[in-house]
């Protein structure tokens, strides 16, 4: 009877990780990677420096990044990623005082070439001081029709533990699958195209603290603070917040990339959203990439627009109006529009002792947020008539890549 | 039975396929193997950018970045 239901697990587990690979890959890597399929990624190393400010938060870091041929048809990978984080956001300056931290990202991965089939696994994990995460990612990538297209199928899965700082237990436990498939098709000599179908899951399971009682947390980050009307004081008040266990999205990609007459190239992208969360979102993104001598410079812009949750409110009308609340920004009817521009320097075209070229990059975005129902609540006055919010936001990245 | 449909699909379609002729020639491809039509072609950059993005937005996937962590409280 026992053996019965350890080989059912098992055929159950089977199953699903077999269908998931299936229906997970129509999408994935696509585009110009076609047109350099079956080979394995270029042995480089890169070394960055990433910064981001903007609505009160900093966060800056290195990233290195190294990538060598093991054998003639396998290729692995490391990288180290840091994220030091200064945030006095306004979600923070609401619920709490400003805090620093960091976060360390860890991955290794390994790529084996047979044939026109490229079999890819690797792992990452995150750790920062209230979050810790492992992710175990998979992906089989085919060339076929005289590798005028590729389809890649994926999955990876995810387990987060969720404290607070100062905790030394968990508050919550989430398990997150990802199905993908991806396909790309060369058009013709100065066009590729590609999709990409994504689905995630995640899974909470809500923890005990160390009296037994339940944490409340489940998907929800455990600082924040829905808000409701306070009608004893007329003012607002602020209590822990209340999301679902499960989230399950879906997200699909159409990118297009054109080779103009002249040696410059157009990078289009629409990406479109919907959760089961109620919201949806739509993404436009077009690159437009420019060599000039030793330089390749790439200017792009972006726009994305979302809706929000059912169960997102910036003013409830009570408190434990519903069963489910939040007042996550992230979770608001916003818009967001971008500029940028990267400009790349190549050195050492004919190399230079082990090393065959490099270039030196330096990147900038500018970013807008326009939110359309989250509002200031740090101004004060009649809740629910504070000015709504926006911010802007500069990234900068610079970055040396080697080639070997 | 219809997992191993879809499987016996997948699988075939390459193989099915070993005859065909491309309309776009290994030779004529050196537009699409240049560099610059690779949006993606800095992957340390594409990371980056992708985590950046998904802890400021409610919209995830089909990205084809991946990883864990947040980073966003």
């Amino acid at each position: 009877m026992g053996q019965a239901v350890v080989v059912a697990v098992i055929k159950s587990m089977c199953n699903k990780l077999l269908s998931g690979i299936i229906l997970c890959s129509i999408i994935l890597l696509g585009l110009a990677q076609a047109a350099q399929a079956t080979v394995l990624p270029e042995e480089r190393a890169d070394v960055m420096y990433h910064s981001y400010d903007g609505g009160g938060v900093t966060v800056s870091g290195p990233s290195i990044l190294v990538r060598k041929n093991a054998s003639t048809n396998t290729s692995v990978y490391y990288n180290y990623y840091i994220d030091h984080i200064s945030s006095a956001s306004l979600d923070v300056l609401t619920g709490g005082s400003p805090y620093t931290e960091h976060r360390t990202e860890q991955s290794g991965g390994i790529d084996y070439l047979h044939g026109k089939t490229t079999t890819s696994l690797s792992y990452t994990t995150s750790v920062e001081n209230d979050y810790k995460s492992g992710t175990l990612n998979f992906n089989l990538s085919q060339d076929f029709f005289g590798d005028l297209s590729t389809l890649t199928l994926g999955y990876t899965h995810g387990k987060d533990l969720v404290s607070r700082r100062g905790l030394s237990y968990d508050l919550s436990e989430i398990s997150r699958q990802n199905y993908r498939v991806g396909f790309s098709q060369i058009l013709s000599k100065n066009m590729v195209v590609g999709l990409n179908w994504e689905t995630i899951t995640d899974d909470a399971t809500e923890l005990r603290d160390n009296t037994g009682t339940l944490s409340g947390v489940t998907l929800n980050n455990p600082y924040r603070a829905y808000s409701y009307y306070d009608s004893t004081t007329g003012q607002r008040g602020f209590a822990p917040e209340k999301y679902p266990n499960t989230h399950t999205s879906n997200a699909f990609a159409i990118n297009g990339s054109y080779y103009l007459p002249f040696r410059a190239a157009l990078h289009g992208k629409v990406k479109f959203y919907q959760d089961s969360w109620g919201i949806t979102a739509t993404t436009y993104q077009l690159n437009y990439t420019y060599p000039l001598a030793s330089w390749i410079f790439d200017f792009r812009t972006r726009w994305y627009s979302q809706s929000k949750a059912d169960f997102y409110s910036d003013l409830f009308a009570r408190q434990d109006e519903y069963t489910f609340m939040a007042r996550d920004r992230e979770l608001a009817t916003f818009q967001s529009t971008s500029i940028g521009v990267t400009a790349s320097w190549d050195f050492a075209k004919n190399g230079w002792g082990w090393v065959d070229k490099g270039s030196l990059n330096v990147s900038f975005d500018h970013m807008e947020f326009d939110y359309k129902d989250y509002r200031n609540a740090l101004v004060g006055g009649t809740p629910g008539t504070e000015p709504l919010y926006g911010y802007g936001a500069d990234i900068y990245q610079l970055y040396v890549s080697i080639w070997y | 039975m219809r997992l191993l449909f879809l499987l016996m699909i997948s699988l075939g379609i390459p193989q099915g396929c070993s005859s065909w002729q491309p309309w776009v020639k290994p030779y004529e491809r050196s537009n699409l193997a240049d560099p610059i039509m690779n949006p993606d072609r800095d992957p340390v950059s594409v990371d980056y950018v992708a985590h950046m993005h998904k802890t400021r937005q409610a919209s995830r996937g089909a990205t084809g970045g991946s990883g864990g962590g947040c980073g966003c409280n």
